[in-house]
């Protein structure tokens, strides 16, 4: 059928007509040359976040289209509920950890690919290590993470006299799923909008309030949070805290749950509906994974080839109903906590010194912010002073008293300097407070 | 979320391993997924990525017909071939490697071609639950469609070219009654409630009550009360925007007020306020059913009717003599006290009981009127159709072969579409110019490096006859041609593996008949990352 039966390889011939020819529609800086495939080959660095359900696909699309030097970051090991969809597992690999099973299983398949694992936490590595990557692809199930990586890499731009250094700029493309849906958006870092200026896509967490479970349940899942949040402490069944991949805990929780609810009247309470409660799951399914992860990596080809226009900025997939997907481009905010310029004054505005600072800690944790556990020091001339920091318990239990002092009695005025650390973050945020209702007396 | 999961807590491997996904089709989707076979045409890599989202949530078996032996090409885009296996069948080896994804599948293949197994075994297909063709050509597509389409066998014929795809569906008839609807539409029937319902709505004084009683009323019965008030006042049921908004100000009114005359913000009566407009329009028929119970195979049944069809009349039978759908027996959560809370649900649960009784009972009448035996449908089916009853859906497709053969009886269609400069249909029919490029010169325009330039005059020959077998006056632009011979018939694998994911998940809705699938074609475009749909 074919008769060029010259020498040259057939490898990646596809991917050569792509990038070796011209096209009427590609992007003005692309000059077809089989210099591409060799920087995409050799040169081109990329780092996948998550070995799971898209961190399989995503190794291996890449190394199908091209890439052969990639690093892989995953702190979990191999459950049986991961084989429905995370291919690079058997049943044999059930507890090893997920990045060296995946790299290993790459690397032997396909031919020049060098993935190397890291069975850690993404907060492990400094500056130094996320660097040398030319591209980051995140598939991660946790928004604190994202906004960690998010602000990893904003914190790695350069800007010679407010000027963006272009070469700084470490492009990040994140894929998320949930059942039959997904989202795939292209960050540029500095340049579009990041993680954190888009917060309110997530959808915000199921939580019922408190007064709910205790007294007006209605729901199963009413019944089961309570044996969750209130029976569980108080009984202590096991001596210890709960751990949903224990099956004596959730028998546990299963055999409460429903006492409860055949007390209220209430149906519904399963076996399959506590684990899902009780471990917070998300239903999953190989068909999303698989468009998620192959819409990033195609956007991650466009990035390193320049081959045409990448997703600007954010495509939302949908299959409960036909094929629908949906893109738009998200907006950059000024004001960005994370990626606003570093050399441009950030603010917290509050009322007045009368508040007292756990309600700044509460500020933090709402509005722009969505801070998880925020550790506050004051910047003072003479020196910095730890006003409160809570995941350090000896630290917490000294600054404890500071929350219910005003500002104005720990002698913070209009323009102090905050330095505040978070877990959404890898480097503390410096921001000035500012008063809205300026006192004139002080 | 699925009422059929299992009681006990004696979980097997087998559950613990499809957990995540049985918690979107439920093991009454598995089972349907674990008995179905499906067939893939050719070895590509569209082809493997379809089968490998197939696979591993457990299809039951697989058999892939493929005569090509596996290419250098082949394997550096493929993750289902291998660098060892150049030489070798392709369907052998991609079967081999598919298999090792997950032990409960069973799989098979033919190495032969298309054209050899339909000549040499014209029922071959029969047994399928789904047939999947990728990369086929216009005359193998013209075939496998008529075959297909007599034999009522599902086809879904793809693409994966440069930077585009397409998949297209071909079915005589899917219906679903599971379309799992983001938004269920649930009514309330509290325009005309039934008896047990308006004595307990009516049982409520909301002006005698204290204010934690007051805040902890249902909203259902707080609607109630201020439209039985409108009523009185207008003569009428509230239709109109302002009719609505004249009784979201009487329920406001309602709330009760502090010692300086402002509402408490009660919350149940917020929810009765939002509830205004669905909760009073949700007892109407959706159009999407009223047409269902006037479809032919609802209205004339036979001696043949599906058990859905039997439904659909005996459901038809229960709105004209009710004026409305069968309750589902479900209540959204609410601000309100347990008591009132499980009362209520449990007053909406019975009546939903009672409807499916009463429908069941005219199913039971038409099976033995129509012959067919009363157990060929039983009571639990009849409670799930009357469940979902607002949401059934059905799917009709053209046939393929009618479109390519005969002058397009769609022809006006994708002529109007085409006028549109933005529409994606151009993309279609490049693809399909594709399709008669191949079967007419044997290669892909473009796929040796020094035909591209003449490619580009052949390939507009080809669209140019298409398009005016469709009677469209519009002209492909030269561009778009060049782009598609530039692209030379490569498959890029994460354009395969995107489009991949989404048959395999149409698929798996064909199999379990829960979810909608698209109708009939979709469109991928990789550069704009976009997907559309269109009704051929
Ligand atoms: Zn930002």
């Amino acid at each position: 059928m074919n008769a060029d039966g010259n020498n040259k390889t057939r490898q990646f011939i596809y991917l050569r007509k792509i990038l070796e020819r011209a096209g009427p529609f590609c992007h003005p800086d692309f000059e077809p040359s089989p210099e591409i495939l060799n920087f995409i080959s050799n040169d081109c660095k990329i780092l996948v976040i998550g070995a799971g359900g898209l961190g399989c696909e995503l190794l291996k699309n890449l190394g199908l289209m091209g890439v052969k030097n990639m690093h892989v970051i995953d702190m979990d090991t191999i459950d049986l509920s991961n084989l429905n969809r995370q291919f690079l597992f058997r049943l044999n690999d059930i507890g090893k950890s997920k990045a060296e099973v995946a790299a290993k299983f790459i690397n032997e398949k396909i031919p020049g690919c060098k993935v190397e694992a890291h069975f850690n936490k993404i907060q492990d590595f400094d500056e130094d290590f996320y660097r040398q990557f030319t591209i980051v692809i995140c598939g991660l199930d946790s928004i604190v993470a994202r906004r960690w990586i998010n602000a990893m890499l904003v914190s790695l731009l350069i800007y010679d006299d407010e000027k963006l250094n272009q070469a700084s700029v470490i492009p990040l493309v994140d894929g998320g799923t949930e059942g039959f849906k997904g989202n795939v958006r292209v960050i540029l870092p500095g340049l579009t909008a990041c993680i954190e200026c888009t917060l309110d896509l997530f959808p915000p967490q199921v939580t019922y309030p408190l007064c709910t479970i205790a007294s007006t349940p209605r729901l199963p899942e009413h019944c089961i949070e309570f044996v969750k949040i209130v029976q569980w402490s108080k009984e202590n069944p096991f001596d210890t805290i709960i751990d949903g991949d224990d099956p004596n805990h959730i028998n546990w929780i299963f055999e409460k749950a429903q006492e409860r609810a055949s007390l209220f009247g209430i149906s519904g309470v399963s076996y399959r509906l506590v684990q899902g409660v009780i471990k917070n799951i998300i239903p999953a399914v190989a068909s999303t994974n698989a468009v998620i992860a192959a819409a990033c990596v195609t956007e991650a080809f466009k990035l390193a080839s320049s081959c045409c226009a990448t997703l600007n900025n954010y495509m939302m997939f949908n299959d409960v109903d036909g094929v629908y997907t949906y893109t738009y481009e998200a907006e950059k905010k000024d004001d960005c906590i994370v990626c606003s310029p570093a050399f441009r004054p950030k603010y917290v505005d509050v009322p007045h010194d009368g508040m007292k600072l756990s309600e700044i800690i509460e500020y933090l944790s709402e509005n722009q912010y969505q801070m998880k556990n925020p550790g506050i020091v004051a910047v003072f001339p003479e020196k910095n002073r730890t006003l409160y920091i809570s995941n350090v318990p000896s630290i917490e239990k000294t600054t404890k008293d500071n929350l219910k002092k005003t500002l104005k009695e720990l002698n913070l005025i209009n323009g102090t300097k905050l330095i505040i650390t978070d877990s959404t973050r890898p480097l503390p945020l410096e921001i000035i407070l500012r008063f809205s209702e300026i006192n004139n007396e002080t | 979320m699925d009422s059929n999961s299992p009681k006990s807590p004696e979980q097997s491997e087998k559950i613990k391993k499809y957990d995540r996904q049985l918690r979107l089709w439920g093991d009454h989707g598995q089972v349907a997924l674990e008995n179905a076979h499906i067939c893939l045409i050719n070895v590509t890599v569209l082809g493997t990525e379809i089968l490998k989202s197939l696979v591993l949530p457990g299809i039951g078996s697989f058999t892939i017909v493929d005569s090509g032996k596996v290419r250098e090409e082949d394997v550096s885009a493929n993750f289902f071939l291998d660098g060892e296996s150049i030489g070798k069948s392709k369907a052998e080896v991609a079967t081999f490697f598919l298999l090792e994804l997950n032990p409960d599948v069973h799989g098979d293949y033919i190495d032969e071609s298309l054209q050899r197994i339909i000549e040499n075994n014209p029922s071959f297909f029969n047994s399928f639950s789904v047939v999947v063709g990728t990369a086929l050509t216009e005359s193998e597509i013209i075939l496998l469609s008529s075959i297909l389409w007599d034999l009522k066998v599902p086809l879904v014929i793809c693409r994966s070219y440069g930077f585009t795809g397409m998949a297209r569906l071909q079915i005589k008839e899917h219906t679903v009654i599971e379309s799992h609807p983001d938004n269920h539409n649930i009514s309330f029937r509290l325009i005309n409630p039934f008896p047990s319902l308006k004595s307990y709505l009516e049982s409520f004084n909301l002006d005698s009550m204290e204010l934690k009683d007051h805040a902890h009323v249902p909203f259902v019965v707080i609607l109630y009360k201020y439209l039985q008030d409108f009523i009185k006042l207008h003569g009428t049921i509230p239709k109109t925007y302002k009719d609505k908004e004249i009784l979201r100000d009487l329920i406001r009114k309602g709330m009760k007020v502090d010692e300086n005359g402002l509402p408490y913000l009660e919350q149940n009566f917020e929810e009765a306020i939002k509830a205004v407009n669905y909760a009073l329009s949700s007892d109407s028929i959706p159009s999407e059913i009223s047409k269902l119970l006037n479809d032919d195979n609802c209205v004339n049944l036979t001696t043949k009717s599906k058990p859905f069809w039997v439904m659909s009349n005996a459901l038809k039978y229960f709105v004209e003599k009710e004026g409305c759908l069968p309750l589902r027996g479900t209540l959204p959560d609410m601000t309100t006290e347990t008591k009132h809370y499980v009362n209520l649900q449990q007053i909406y649960r019975v009546q939903a009981s009672k409807d499916a009784e009463d429908v069941y009972r005219t199913v039971q009448q038409l099976l033995r009127q129509l012959n067919q035996h009363t157990d060929s449908i039983s009571e639990q089916d009849v409670k799930l159709f009357c469940k979902y009853s607002s949401d059934l859906r059905i799917i009709r497709s053209s046939c393929i072969s009618q479109e390519y053969i005969d002058k397009p009886y769609n022809s006006s269609y994708i002529a109007s579409q085409l006028d549109d400069p933005d529409s994606m249909m151009e993309l279609y029919i490049i693809l399909r110019g594709i399709e008669r490029f191949y079967s007419e010169y044997k290669e892909y325009p473009g796929e040796l490096d020094d035909h591209v330039e003449p490619d580009i005059v052949k390939l507009k020959a080809c669209l140019c006859k298409l398009l005016t077998e469709i009677g469209s006056s519009t002209l492909i632009k030269d561009d778009l041609i060049h782009e598609f011979c530039r692209y030379g018939g490569s498959e890029l694998h994460s354009v395969s593996s995107f489009l991949g994911g989404c048959i395999a998940q149409e698929v798996i809705k064909l199999i379990t008949h829960q979810y909608i699938p698209f109708n009939n074609t979709i469109i991928y475009n990789a550069v704009t990352s976009s997907v559309v749909t269109f009704c051929l």
